[in-house]
Parts: structure tokens; sequence; C-alpha cells
């Protein structure tokens, strides 16, 4: 009879029982983390007004950290530091992690590997309310009174775009919905037939918007060119929170790419679980895409690219997700400052959508954790 | 061969059942509103440490009876009690530290290592928020290593042949430290070889480790070798319930699976099931005799 003390000590399984080794997470985390300030710094300091590298520290070493700076710089390069380029950086960074967190989420759940945060209609409920928010006032003259004030430093269309988002999600949940239960299959294709019926309620409102046509057409592209601080302050926290709560499920997520029944069999309560990942990465979603228009790709391609490159474990996935969302926006965003002020949107489908034709075709044998 | 039993065989105290199975119905829903009612009465006792055979005729409702007691499928009527509590009462975490599931099919996802998916098994064990407590890596290190998957550990999931592949479920399944082992036809898509090895594995980690095991099974040699119970479905009840040499009778066989068997007696003495004359069939050719 074996007896079980012989338990071989297999050595080489306890930095695999940890899973992807702490030197490649310590690689992916802390290069993404080096990059993500390396192009915030970038992104600062570049612009079409020049403002010197020492200025800029300068700036932001006296506002933000509050050192005794001596001021060597007009006002006009603090205001366009502090109150332009800061909070449109940081609004890029949060947008883009924000999405590539919801991306991977989607992702990993629909066990999908071209999910985007968009998917079960966030895209098109936070469209129809942006689109409601702008038209309206023109539509509806007695609305055009409050139009323009803001509640809680929110926009109107910042608020209808997240309600919508949001709301929209759940309607397509609990339209797929059926006997207790909520498979992928219908999820997907319940959110496909709900957003194209929602993109005609926006087509429609964009027919009759005559002069804020521009208006529409630009939050659909998806700008940053709108950021302001109060703008940040509403979409930060629930961004965070969403991230928060996303990364301690981490487990759950990967037991997931299981499939239900045999996430269910590891103690997994699987409907609950879909629910409420859907719910947190949409608030993700929505709260992202309020502030900024739907902006594509970057929620789909960063969580692919990762999971290539760092395999599908979520626990290293869903960090480095936000780090490199995050730089490749702002790096996304710079271009489009620097090229006269074109919508992001465009530069992200314009980069975004060739790089991920030349991986699909490079990767067809690499591993995705997405069969 | 025998295998010493280390957990008293029989008692003569009745055990509490570790698992109760009383009148179980439960089947599936058709398009156009219908049911296909798939266990019409079940009745079914394991003790703590028994090793029970499953056998039955495809669409008999082994695989329905393993989700109701694994508590992914909700019965139409009757219970299942596990730990002296009804099924529905338990948490599903709660339930994943006593009972381990080894299904027909998973979906093994690309890009992990082996050992990767066994500290899977250990999720409904988590204490820490995102590592691992020295009570989970010994679990994984010796359900590796029950499993025979050691060698396999650093390998990669989409590397492995079905063999390989039915040896890391396992192991992911002896990770959750179970009370209760629910087997689906393990032994399918493995040579006979392989067979043996796993079942011969089962049943002394069963011993070891003093886990009851239920396991789905086809082949009734194999499963008279290796469970000293085997329970028949037929119809959706259990058409008997007992030792395989009481219970695995030619009648018995005949009434259930629709074909004709001659009892053999191997050289060792052993008792098997043959099936009789399978060429009686003229369309078919009989192969020649070998004597």
């Amino acid at each position: 009879m074996r007896a079980e003390s012989v338990v071989t000590p297999t050595t080489g399984i306890r930095p695999l029982v940890l899973g992807p080794s702490l030197t490649r997470a310590g690689v992916v985390l802390g290069f993404g983390t080096v990059l993500a300030l390396v192009v915030m710094g970038v992104a600062v300091t570049a612009g079409s007004v020049g403002i010197d590298l020492g200025d800029t520290a300068g700036i932001l070493g006296r506002r933000l950290l509050g050192l005794p700076i001596p001021v060597t710089w007009p006002a006009s390069s603090e205001t366009i530091i502090v109150d332009l380029r800061l909070p449109r950086v940081l609004t890029a960074m949060l947008v883009g992690g924000g999405l590539a967190i919801a991306g991977t989420v989607f992702q990993g759940l629909l066990r999908n590997p071209l999910a985007d945060p968009y998917i079960i209609g966030t895209a098109a409920g936070a469209s129809l309310g942006a689109t409601l928010g702008i038209v309206a006032p023109l539509l509806v003259p007695a609305l055009a009174v409050g139009a323009g004030t803001a509640w809680l430093g929110i926009g109107v269309v910042q608020l209808l775009a997240f309600a919508g988002g949001l709301g929209t999600v759940l309607l397509v949940y609990a339209i797929a919905r059926g006997g207790g239960r909520v498979p992928v299959v219908t999820l997907l294709l319940t959110g496909y037939a709900v957003s194209a019926v929602l993109a005609a309620g926006v087509a429609l409102l964009m027919f009759f918007s005559g002069r804020v046509l521009g208006a529409i057409f630009g939050w659909l592209m998806g700008s940053l060119a709108g950021a302001s601080w109060s703008q940040l302050a509403f979409a930060a926290p629930l961004v965070g929170i969403g991230f928060v709560l996303l990364l301690v499920r981490w487990r759950r997520l990967n037991v997931l790419l299981l499939g239900d029944a045999q996430a269910a069999h590891l103690g997994v309560d699987v409907e609950r679980e879909k629910l409420i990942l859907t719910a947190l990465a949409s608030l993700t979603t929505s709260a992202a895409v309020a502030i900024s228009g739907t902006i594509g790709f970057v929620g789909l391609v960063v969580p692919h690219v990762l999971r290539l490159a760092t395999g599908p474990d979520h626990r290293l996935l869903l960090p480095a997700s936000a780090l490199y969302g995050a730089a490749l926006l702002t790096l996304a965003d710079l271009g489009a400052r620097l090229a006269g002020g074109i919508p992001v949107g465009i530069v992200t489908a314009l980069l975004g959508a060739p790089f991920f034709l030349w991986l699909l075709r490079r990767s067809r044998s690499v591993r995705a954790g997405l069969s | 061969m025998s295998i010493a039993l280390e957990l008293p065989a029989t008692s003569a105290e009745p055990v509490e059942p570790l698992i109760s199975v009383a009148g179980l119905l439960a089947g599936y829903a058709l398009p156009g509103g219908r049911r296909r009612e798939v266990l019409r009465g079940v009745d079914l006792d394991v003790a703590p440490g028994e090793l029970v055979a499953l056998l039955g005729t495809n669409g008999s409702g082994k695989t329905t009876l393993l989700r109701c007691l694994a508590g992914t499928l909700t019965p139409d009527g009757g219970s299942v009690t596990f730990g002296g509590r009804r099924l529905p009462e338990w948490r599903r975490d709660e339930l994943a530290r006593r009972v381990a599931v080894l299904p027909q099919q998973v979906d093994l996802p690309g890009g992990f290592r082996v050992a990767e998916l066994v500290a899977m098994g250990r999720s409904p064990h988590a204490q820490r928020l995102f590592g691992s407590t020295a009570a989970d890596e010994r679990a994984i290190e010796r359900a590796l290593h029950d499993a025979d998957a050691s060698g396999l550990a650093d390998r990669w999931v989409e590397e492995l042949s079905g063999g390989e592949r039915q040896r890391l479920l396992v192991a992911m399944a002896l990770a959750q430290e179970p009370d209760l082992l629910l087997l689906d036809e393990p032994t399918l898509h493995l040579d006979l070889a392989h067979q043996v090895a796993l079942l011969t594995a089962i049943r002394r980690l069963r011993n070891q480790r003093g886990m009851a095991v239920l396991a789905v099974l086809h082949d009734l040699n194999l499963a008279a070798a290796f469970a000293p119970r085997v329970a028949i479905l037929d119809g959706g009840r259990v058409a008997a319930d007992g030792p395989p040499g009481e219970v695995l009778t030619t009648d018995l066989v005949r009434r259930v699976f629709s074909v004709p068997v001659d009892e053999a007696w191997t050289k060792a003495g052993d008792r098997h099931l043959a099936l009789r004359d399978a060429w009686s069939d003229e369309s078919t050719p009989r192969p020649a005799r070998l004597d």
C-alpha cells in the first residue's frame, strides 16, 4: 500500500501554482506602469501650444504636489496644463483602462475573443441616451432652458448616456433570461437585436437633428475634447469601483472559462456570477462612454493582445488591461490632438483595426485561452 | 489481483448515508412545452467511503442522476439529501468543498498549464484574495501525485492526449478534497490499459482518502471488477442494487440491455459475462475461429 507520505516534493510546481510566474507578472505590470507614466508625461507636455518640459514639470509640481516652485511661466501655460491637458490625459487613461477591463471581462465571460465592452448593448444604449440629450432641446424648445446647465457638474448628455448604456444592458439581460438561466448565445443575439433597434432610434434622431448633427456625429465617433475635472469626478469613482470589484472576482472569471457546468462543480453560482460580472463590466463601460462617446477597438484589441502575451489568467490580465488600455488611448488621443483635433475614435479605428487583422492572421496557433 | 479494503466493507450498525436519494423525478423540457421524464422515482443511498458503480443503457438516466446529485439540475420531485441537509439548502461553494465531479466532457481553455488548472480545483476553498495557502499547495501537489499527473504539472493543457486530460480532470477533482466523487464515464476515450489504470487508481484513492465514489460505467465486467456494489438504472428507476455477483445475473442483463449473454469463467475462477454469439445474424460474416 502506498503511504501518503511519499508525495513527491515536486520541485518547480510552486511558482506555477501561484499562476503566472512572479517574474512574468512583474515584467508585464512593471513595464505597463512605466509605459503609462511615460505616455502620460509626454501627452501632458505635447500639444499645439509649446510649453517646455521644465515649465510643465514646474506647473504640475506646484499645483498638484504643492511644491514651492518659483513661477517662471505665463499664467496661460498654467491654465492649459491644469485645466485642459491634464484632465484630458487623465480622462483618456480612465476611459482606456475602463474599456480594456470591461473588454477583458466580456471576452472571458462570453468565452468569445471577439467580444468588446459594447457587445451586449452598452454602446447603442449610451448613443441613444446621448443623442436624445443633444437633440431634445432642439425638438422641444422648453427643454433648451435647462440644457446648458449642469447637474453636479455633469451635463444632461453624459447622464443620459450613462443611464442609457447601463439600462440597455439590464434590459438585454432581462430579455435573454429564460427559466432562470441566461445562455451566452442568447445574450449575444439579444444584445445584437436590441442594439439594432436602438441604432435605428439614433438614426431617426440624427435625421431630425438639423444643425446639431455634427455634435451627435462627434459623440458617436468618440472624442475627449470635452474632458473636464467635473466629468472625471463623476466617472473616476464608478470606473474605479468597477475595476476593484471585478479584480477581486478573478478566480471566478478563471473558473468560468471551464464552462458553466464545471464552474458550478467548482463552487461558482454561475447565473448569479454572470449577472454580477455583466453589471460591473457594464457599469465601468457606461461610465467611460458617458464622458468620451463610443471609442472603438481599445476594449477589443488590448485584452486580446494581452491574452496572447500573458495567458488567460485574469489575476494578471485585469490589472495589465487597465495599464495598457490607459497608455494606448492616451497615445491615440495625443495623435488625435496633434492631427488637428479629430475625434480619437477615428484614430483608434484607423490604427486598431489593421493591427487587429494582422494579429488575427499571425496568432492562429497562439494560446489565447478562448478556443 | 485483489486489493485490500481498508474501510469496513460491511459494518454491523447502519451507517448514516452520505448522500440519500428518495423518489427522485427529473427530466428536461422539450420544445412545445412538453417534458421528457428521465428519472421516474430513483431511490439510492451511498454511505461515506462507499464505492458504487452505476450501470444502465444509454438514456436510462445515469448522467441525469449525477447532475441531480451534483446540484446542477433541479429535480421535478423527490429529494436529494447530502450530509444530512437537503441539496437546495447548500450554497454552491459549500457543496463544492464536499462534492467533486468528473464530467463526461469539459472544454479546457488553452493557455493554462496543468498545475494552474488543478489549482482551480482549490477555488471553493480559497482563503487568500490573490494567492494560495500552504494547505492549498499541499492539496494540489497531492492531487497531482494521486492522479499520476505530477509529470504533467508544467505541460500546456492543449498539448495533452486524451488520457492525460482525463488525469488532469481527476487531479482537479481531487484538489477539491471531496467526501464524494461523482464520475461520469471516466473511462470514455481511454484504451483498456488506461481504463484499468484509472479505475485502479480511483479505488486506491477512495481507500486512502476515505471518500465515497459513484461512477457511471459502461463495461459490466470492468464494473464488476472495480466496485463492491453496482446499481443498475433502467427506465428511470433502480432495477437492481447490490454486490456485482448477485446483481449482474444473465437474466437481468438480458432484460435490461436486451442482449443475450452467457456466464463465462476465467482460468483464475473469476466470473465474466460474455456476449452470446454476436454473429448469429447471417448477413455478417462470422470471423474465423482462432483454435
